[in-house]
Order: C-alpha cells, then structure tokens, then sequence
C-alpha cells in the first residue's frame, strides 16, 4: 500500500514557472513578525509540512480512498429510542438473507465491553439488555453490495420495551465522578467580601466536525487476527479495545493509522467502537469490511463536547482583590462513561481561571443522560468552564467600574503564585505577556473607551451596534495529575540496517504537524537535516505505545521522548566511531534508543486529595475580539480577533500559529453559532445543513501571535499549542457582544434568539444542551402497549435522507 | 448508458446509471480518490471539481450532466509530479492542515485565480466560502491563494 505520509520530500518541488519563484536562498516563511525567543539560537528555516505534498496533489490516501479487493460493506443497526429494553432482534422473513451477514452481541468472543475508564459501554446491547441512547448500536449487518446492504438495514427489526428517560442532567441520579477541590476558606471568606457577583453559565453540545467522517477498515488475517484501517488518533486505544472485545493477543489485533482528515477529540475514543464493529464484521464474513460513516451517522452517533452547567460565586474584598471563589460544575456525560471523569477532571482544575485567589472551593460531578456519549473535543472541559470563570471576571469588572484588563493585570497569576490544588508556578508564567501581548496588537484600551463612547451615544434608531472583548486563559500542559506517570509512554529512535535514520512513535499526524516536528526535533538533536529522518507509520506492531496523540502532549511530552533518544542515540553512535553523528550514522546501525518517560519536576499530584502539580507547566492565552451586532436581527459578526498564546518555545512557526488560528475560529463557532438541538434525546440538526460551522464569510480575520515562555521540564521547552486557543475566544465574544449591546449572554451560543430575549426581555430560549421531550409520541404510550409490543416497524423512521442510491446500476 | 467526457486532459468514457454521482464515478470508477465525501449534500465542497472551469460539488452532479464536458480535479493541478504555484503556496503558508478539505480548497482557489480577480481578503473570502475547513480558520488559506495570485500575476 503507499504510503504517501513516509516522503521525506521537504524541499520545494520544482515549478512550471520558475521564473516567479522566490530567492531559492530565502524561501518565504509568512509572516515572521516576532523575533525568536531564545538568545543566540540561530534557527534554520522551519521544514515544510511533510505530507503536505502528498496532501495537496491528492495522492494522499485517506481511510475511505484504500482499496481492499473483495471488501463487503457494514452497516450498523442502531436504537431509535433512549431508553428501553431491547426485547428481541428479529429478521423480516421476507428479505432473502443468503447474501447478508448479521452480527449481534451474541458474536462477540471476548468481553461486550468497549474498553476505556469504565466497563459499561457494550460494543453492541445484548438482547435482555439496556439502550441507553438514541444511536446505540445493537446489531451489525455487511453485505458485499451497497444496495443490497441498504435494504437489509430496513428488514432487521429492534423489538424493545420503552423505559422512562432522563435528559437534564441536573435531574439526573446517575453519577459519573465527581471531585472536589479545597484551598483555604471559601465560604468564610465570602462572607467578608464587599461584593459579590453571582452568576449561572450553560454550555451546550459542540460536534468536532472534521471533515473527514469517521471511516474503519477491517482485514482479517490468515493467522487469526484482525487489522484495522482507520482515521484515529490513539491507535493504543483501539488496540486495546480489540484485544479485550475479541480476546485477542497483542500481535492478533493491529491497528493502522492511515491519513487522518482531522480529529480535535472526535477521533480519540469513538474510533475504538468503529473499529470493533468492522472488525466483528470480517471474522464473520471473512471478508475485510469497509464502515464509512456518513455525515448524518457521524453527528448522530458520535461524541459531541459535554455540556455544562457551571455555578460561580465570586468574592471581592474592599481593597479590590479576589478574595473568594465557590464554583459548581455539573457536566452531562452522556450515556456512557467514555472519557468523562477526565473531562470533569480538567474541567474542575480550571474552573477558577488564570487568577490569585486564596479562598477557593469547586466542585465537580458529571451525570449521566439517555443520549448519546460526549467526550473528548478540543480543551477536554476547559472551555466550558472557563467561559464560566471569565464571564465572572468581566462582569466584576463592570461592577468595579474597571477596566476588563486592569483587573486581569492585578489578578493573573505571576510566578510564585499558588493554585488551588497547591501547586507552586515556579516557572514559564505568561499570564501578564499574553494579556499585554493581546491588548496592544487589538488597541483594546483605545477601542473600549470608542466603543464605550458610542453606546453612551447611541439613539433609539441605531441599526448597528460594534463592541470589543477580552478574555484570558490557562490550560495545563498534559495529561491531567498522574496521567503521564500512569502512561509511561515511550518514544523510539533507530538507525536501520540500510543507514536510515528512523523515528517510532504512536503519535498519530491529523493536520497539527507530528510528522514535520518529530523529524526537525530528532534532526537538531542529531545536527543532521530534517529530511534525514524518517518516520515509522503509526502501525501497533510496528511502534511503540507513545499514549494518545491528545492533551496538546504530542509536541511537549512526547517530542520530549523523541529528543532524548536523539541524544542517547548521537551520544553512542559518535562513542562508538569517534567521528561527527552526521559523518558516521550510515555505517553504525543497526542499532535503536527506547525512551521512557520519566516525571517531571514537582510536587505529585495526589489523585485522592486533588492536591499537588495538577499539570507539569501550564500554556496561557488572551484573546481580543470585536463584534458587530445588527440591533434589529441580534446577528453578531465577529470582525476581528487577536490570540495571543504562550506556548513555551514555539518549534515550528507556521504549524503553531496554524493551531491558534484554526483553535479560535472552532471557539468563534462556539460563541456564536454552534448548538445541537435535541428531542426525546436525539440530534435534530444532524446535518452539514443544519449544524452550521463557520465559513470563509463567517471568519473574523484571526491574528495569532505566539509567545514563548521555555519550560525546562521539557528539553525543548515547548507546552503544547493544540487546545489553549479554544478555551479563550469565545468568552471574549461574548464580553464584546456585552460591550457593543449592554447585556449579558449567560448560556452558549449567543444565538440571536438569545440575545433579543435578553435585549428586550422576553422569555429566553430553553438552555444549551438539553433535550425536549418528543412532541408527538411516535409510538403509542407504554401502558397502551402489549407486553413486548413492537414499537419499531421495518421501515426505519430516521433513514438518513441522504443515504441515497450510490449504486452503478446498469 | 455511456458518457463521455474529458477528466484531467484524458478523453474516459464511463458506463453508468445517468443518476450515478460524478463523485462516484472520479473516486470508485476512475480511481481519482484525490476528490474527498464531507458531507453528500453540496454544503461542505470537499468534492469541488472544475466543470467546463466553473466550481461544483462532484456529489450533488449525476454523471449525465458531465457528458461531453471537461472536468478537472486535484490530480489534474500539478505538472508533471510537481506542485502548481498555488499548492506551492498552500506548502509554504501552511494552508493544508488535515488535507481534507484541500483539494476543494485548491479547485476553488485556481477557479479564483482564473478569474482574474483582485486578490483582496473580501474577494478571496467569497471564492472559498463554499468550502469548509475545520482545521486552519481560514487565514493560511486566504494567504496561499493571495500570494499565489501575486506570484502568477506577469511583473
């Protein structure tokens, strides 16, 4: 199979026009507006992205563009109610079954678990069993014909029992996990406070919406195993989840990352399901088995960023400073446990903000809900809670007559400062220079007063209304607490036999650029260049278990790992030839460096007590954003906004900012536009049509601007980039819809329908997140029902209207 | 029925329901996988092809509509193994992230780029707004098509 992510093509491919090429001596790097951080270090250019031209001439091949000779297609069989017993599965005797294969619970060879924190999700509900979601998957069928595949989906019918559902999560007896975290006195010290401000904030469903569908390919092999194909980012996951499914060894079940076409989350648990299902599927039929999702089953199957509801009270004392925090947290897991305690987990720990306080008190619980699982989306947690946390800074700041960006000066967290699990930041704090950073490229103070000026001014027959915001944020670098510990990840460097320079890890390339820095970190530690070295595909019998490619830890953590093999590996290979690595590798192998993670410096992080470095460094982030919000329509256009983000030491430019860009205009998204809506536990807008992100149109011009503040945990002192922008621009759209209209936006998104219930005080819409009840039963109430009445007919009501006839039929 | 048509330079002729996608017959038929499914109801434009040089999302086209026309796709961009000027541009600004959107992005852009138009942010934005990217924010790809027009524009 090619391999189009395995070029080591790094320099420009030549032009039909030369002619308007660039001095080849300087090829352009856009735009270089900062000056490097570390004194003395003569940077080389950074690489070009590596796959990138495999990417951009199409010949990169993505999971659905493989080829398998022979590959039947599978389909999955999924509840249409969230809550009931599934009573039996029954096939339509009139449908010729001869060329079909059917997968129930009754197949799996191993445990029906899909393994990840908890035990409790099935990889499909046994008969007898509970549905606990709208788009729970209860049989599988494949069939060599796409057509013909369709039809059966339609002739297998789920006999069910409907049993009373919980939607709200508030309401919701069903607890997940739960922490608490304690630092001085938060209800004493309330109690001196000369002001307090209270406030009740609702986060919704957020979809990942890659472009790239969630797509699995299943091979069965010869010897017994199964190999899968997919678009994933955690091939150890998947692994795991099929050795444990299919009680396999660890050589039987192979998990392959092929080109990911994005991922942000959606592609860190939801891959081990899809990939269980396809691989059930070819033991079965013996055929390798191609499952697609398409746009529909994607948003209505897969996990969707959770929604919160975060209750703060903040206390200020009479000298102006923040002297009490009390926060409540209450997230909706979803039906399943998935990732959800860690979600809650980071949730917790930033629930109070980049801020000194010394009184804090959070709480956090996650419930579960009769719809389908959330988990991992870009900020895992952080964004729901600190637009929590900076909705009450900004109205502190109103009611203090302040400004938003003094009171963050005064407030933000400066080395020597202490956390509320107790952590010490020793070091690579870049609260005040992201906030500074920011609100000088955005002229916020200027701007404020302007716009500030025009509300003051503004009459009755305004059409439009423009404002600015500010917010500020942290975000821990890294597994949460113990979770690197726990991980004890391992990242691999080799010289093969053929002279070859070779990296092996399982951190998978999904666009934020693991394949260009991997090799331009191990080649500065080598003094070689970076198309020296190669990298291994992302193959479990091939690499190590480098932990998921998750929590911004690729670059920092395992980049880490993949430096210090470098070294060990230069340091052995010059001891052994007595000459210059670059002069001396190609003769020296085969040899290879495994390197282990070891702790970084600091206090543990006690799991028990949640006190203790709750994270090795953490990044920092200050976006400024400017809004114009049509007075008539409530539309807000978001014109402009400024990131600026502390990243530690910024290994590839272009990469990085790429990263802050593109994590801004998802939080733009969030701020404005983005909402599932839900009946009787089901997505409504399950559609590309109907779940709307943003567009070229849409896009405020985003302006990044990275600072870099080395932490020396790591050798190369970078953070990690990926998550941090996401938790920080939507608060500043909304404080800037605040500045340009006067109200405030509690829940998210600030819909229009939002904002003119608040402009004119009209009943709001039902918050973010949660469910109505199903209008019009489609099904006759239980009680009318026979015992084991039949509530689902062959004919799937919720046939995707898209799924349309693909065939060639002639 | 038999259709005819040009992809990429090269006459093909593809038997076929008259309804059968053109993203159907460029992906499965003709093994031009370059052209990428986001969603297959023409909102995403991850399928954008060149029909006769005007923009179109390959899964909303039946192959009937492509009769006697000529099509052009993201392996029809490059010369010869090479990269054109704009996917030069898309490498060095960093306008691909995930890829996946890529080669609508590209066949947007080089329809763009025919136009003539002025390479502003407002114009530029208008060409790609049929196009979605979940990964870049837009602001490298604006950038790549904006430099590319400046590189293709005669000194």
């Amino acid at each position: 199979m090619e391999r189009p992510g395995l070029t080591t093509r790094t320099s420009p491919p030549g032009l039909t026009e030369p002619r308007v090429l660039p001095d080849e001596a300087s090829p352009l790097v856009i735009p270089v507006d900062a000056p490097d951080a570390v004194p003395g270090r003569i940077r080389p250019p950074d690489p070009l992205r590596r796959e990138g031209p495999a990417k951009l001439t199409g010949t990169a091949k993505y999971t659905d563009d493989l080829v398998f000779p022979g590959a039947w297609f599978g389909a999955t069989i999924r509840s249409t109610q969230p809550h009931a017993r599934l009573l039996g599965i029954e096939l339509d005797e009139a449908f010729d079954w001869s060329q079909v294969v059917l997968v129930t619970a009754d197949d799996i060879p191993g445990e029906n678990i899909v393994s990840l924190i908890d035990d409790d999700q099935p990889v499909l509900v046994p008969v007898g069993g509970e549905i606990r979601h709208q788009a729970e998957a209860c049989a599988l069928v494949a069939c060599a014909d796409r057509a013909m595949l369709r039809a059966a989906r339609l002739h297998v019918r789920l006999r069910t029992e409907r049993l009373p559902a919980v939607f709200d999560p508030l309401e919701s007896k069903l607890e997940f996990a739960h922490y608490t975290v304690e630092h001085g006195d938060a209800a004493g010290a309330m109690k001196d406070a000369s002001l307090v401000i209270e406030g009740t904030y609702r986060v919704g469903h957020q979809e990942q919406l890659y472009i790239e569908n969630q797509a699995m390919i299943a091979v069965p092999r010869e010897d017994g195993g199964v190999t899968v194909h997919g678009s994933l980012q955690c091939p150890y996951y998947v692994h795991k989840a099929m050795k444990r499914a299919l009680a396999m060894g660890d050589e039987l079940a192979v998990v392959v990352q092929e080109e990911t076409g994005g991922g942000f989350g959606g592609k860190e648990e939801y891959p081990s399901v899809i990939a269980l299902h396809a691989a059930l599927l070819a033991l079965k039929c013996g055929k390798p088995v191609r499952m697609i999702y398409d746009r529909h089953e994607d948003i209505s199957a897969t996990t969707k960023r959770h929604p919160a509801v975060v209750r703060y009270r903040s206390g200020v004392s009479a000298t102006g400073e923040l002297l009490a925090q009390e926060i409540e947290v209450i997230m909706d897991g979803g039906a399943y446990c998935t990732l959800t305690p860690v979600v809650l987990s980071r949730g917790t720990l930033h629930a109070g903000g980049p801020y000194r306080c010394e009184n804090v008190r959070i709480t956090g619980r996650a419930m579960a809900t009769n719809t389908p699982p959330n988990g991992a989306f870009r900020g895992f947690g952080a964004p729901q809670t600190e637009f929590a946390a900076e909705m009450q800074i900004n109205r502190i700041a109103e009611a203090l007559d302040s400004s938003p960006l003094d009171l963050r000066r005064r407030w933000v967290y400066r080395v020597g400062d202490t956390t509320p699990t107790g952590q010490v930041l020793r070091e690579s704090v870049g609260g005040t220079d992201v906030l500074e950073a920011a609100s000088e490229a955005a002229s916020f103070e200027r701007r404020h007063a302007q716009t500030q000026a025009m509300r003051e001014a503004r009459t009755d027959g305004a059409r439009t209304a423009s404002g600015i915001g500010l917010a500020l944020a942290w975000h821990g670098a890294g597994f949460t607490g113990s979770g690197e510990v726990k991980l004890a990840s391992v990242a691999s460097i080799e010289l093969t036999d053929d002279g070859r320079i070779r990296i092996l890890t399982a951190s998978t390339e999904m666009g934020q650029g693991t394949k260009t820095i991997f090799p331009q970190l191990a080649a500065e530690a080598l003094g070689v260049e970076p198309d020296e070295v190669d990298i291994a595909p992302q193959d479990t019998s091939i690499v190590p278990d480098s932990g998921p490619t998750v929590a911004s830890r690729t670059a920092m953590v395992v980049g880490g790992l993949v430096i210090r093999a470098a070294e060990k590996l230069r340091a052995r290979v010059e001891e052994r030839t007595g000459r210059p690595f670059a002069d001396s590798y190609r003769d020296a192998g085969p040899m290879r460096i495994d390197e282990q993670f070891t702790p970084y410096p600091g206090v543990p992080f006690d799991d028990k007590k949640y006190r203790g470095d709750a994270y090795p460094a953490f990044g920092w982030a200050c976006a400024v954003a400017a809004v114009d919000v049509d007075l008539d329509t409530a539309e807000v256009t978001v014109r402009e906004c400024v990131s600026a983000d502390d990243i530690g030491t910024v290994i590839h430019r272009v990469l990085a900012e790429g990263q802050v860009e593109g994590g801004t205009l998802q939080a733009v998204g969030y701020a404005t536009i983005e909402e599932m809506k839900l009946v009787d536990g089901r997505y409504l807008n399950d559609r590309l049509a109907t779940y709307l992100i943003p567009t070229s149109l849409d896009a405020p011009r985003i302006k990044a601007i990275l600072v870099e503040k080395p932490f020396s945990g790591a050798p190369h002192g970078a953070k990690g980039v990926g998550e941090l922008p996401m938790d920080v621009a939507a608060p500043a759209v909304v404080a800037a819809i605040h500045d340009a209209t006067g109200i405030w936006i509690h829940d998210l998104p600030a819909t229009p329908e939002r904002i003119l219930a608040a402009m004119t005080g009209a009943d709001p819409p039902p918050p973010p997140g949660v469910s109505a009840e199903e209008p019009t039963p489609r099904t006759p109430p239980i009680e009318d029902l026979p015992a084991g009445g039949d509530q689902m007919p062959f004919r799937a009501p919720t046939d995707p209207p898209q799924d349309r006839d693909r065939e060639d039929a002639s | 029925m038999t259709f005819r048509f040009m992809v990429n330079g090269s006459a093909v002729e593809v038997a076929a329901t008259g309804s059968r996608r053109l993203l159907d017959v460029l992906r499965e038929d003709l093994a031009l996988t370059g052209t990428k499914e986001g969603c297959g109801e023409g909102e995403c434009g991850a399928c954008s092809v060149l029909i006769d040089g005007a923009v179109v999302d390959a899964c909303l086209v039946p192959v009937s509509q492509a009769d006697g026309t000529s099509v052009r796709t993201v392996e029809g961009l490059a010369p010869d193994g090479g990269l054109s000027i704009l996917q030069q541009a898309f490498l060095e600004t960093g306008g691909a992230q995930c890829g996946i959107c890529t080669p609508g992005m590209l066949i947007a852009g080089e329809a763009f780029l025919a136009s003539g138009a002025e390479p502003s942010d407002e114009n530029i934005r208008e060409a790609i707004a049929g196009n979605l990217c979940r990964c870049t924010g837009y602001t490298k790809i604006i950038d790549a098509i904006a430099l590319a027009a400046e590189r293709s524009s005669p000194r």
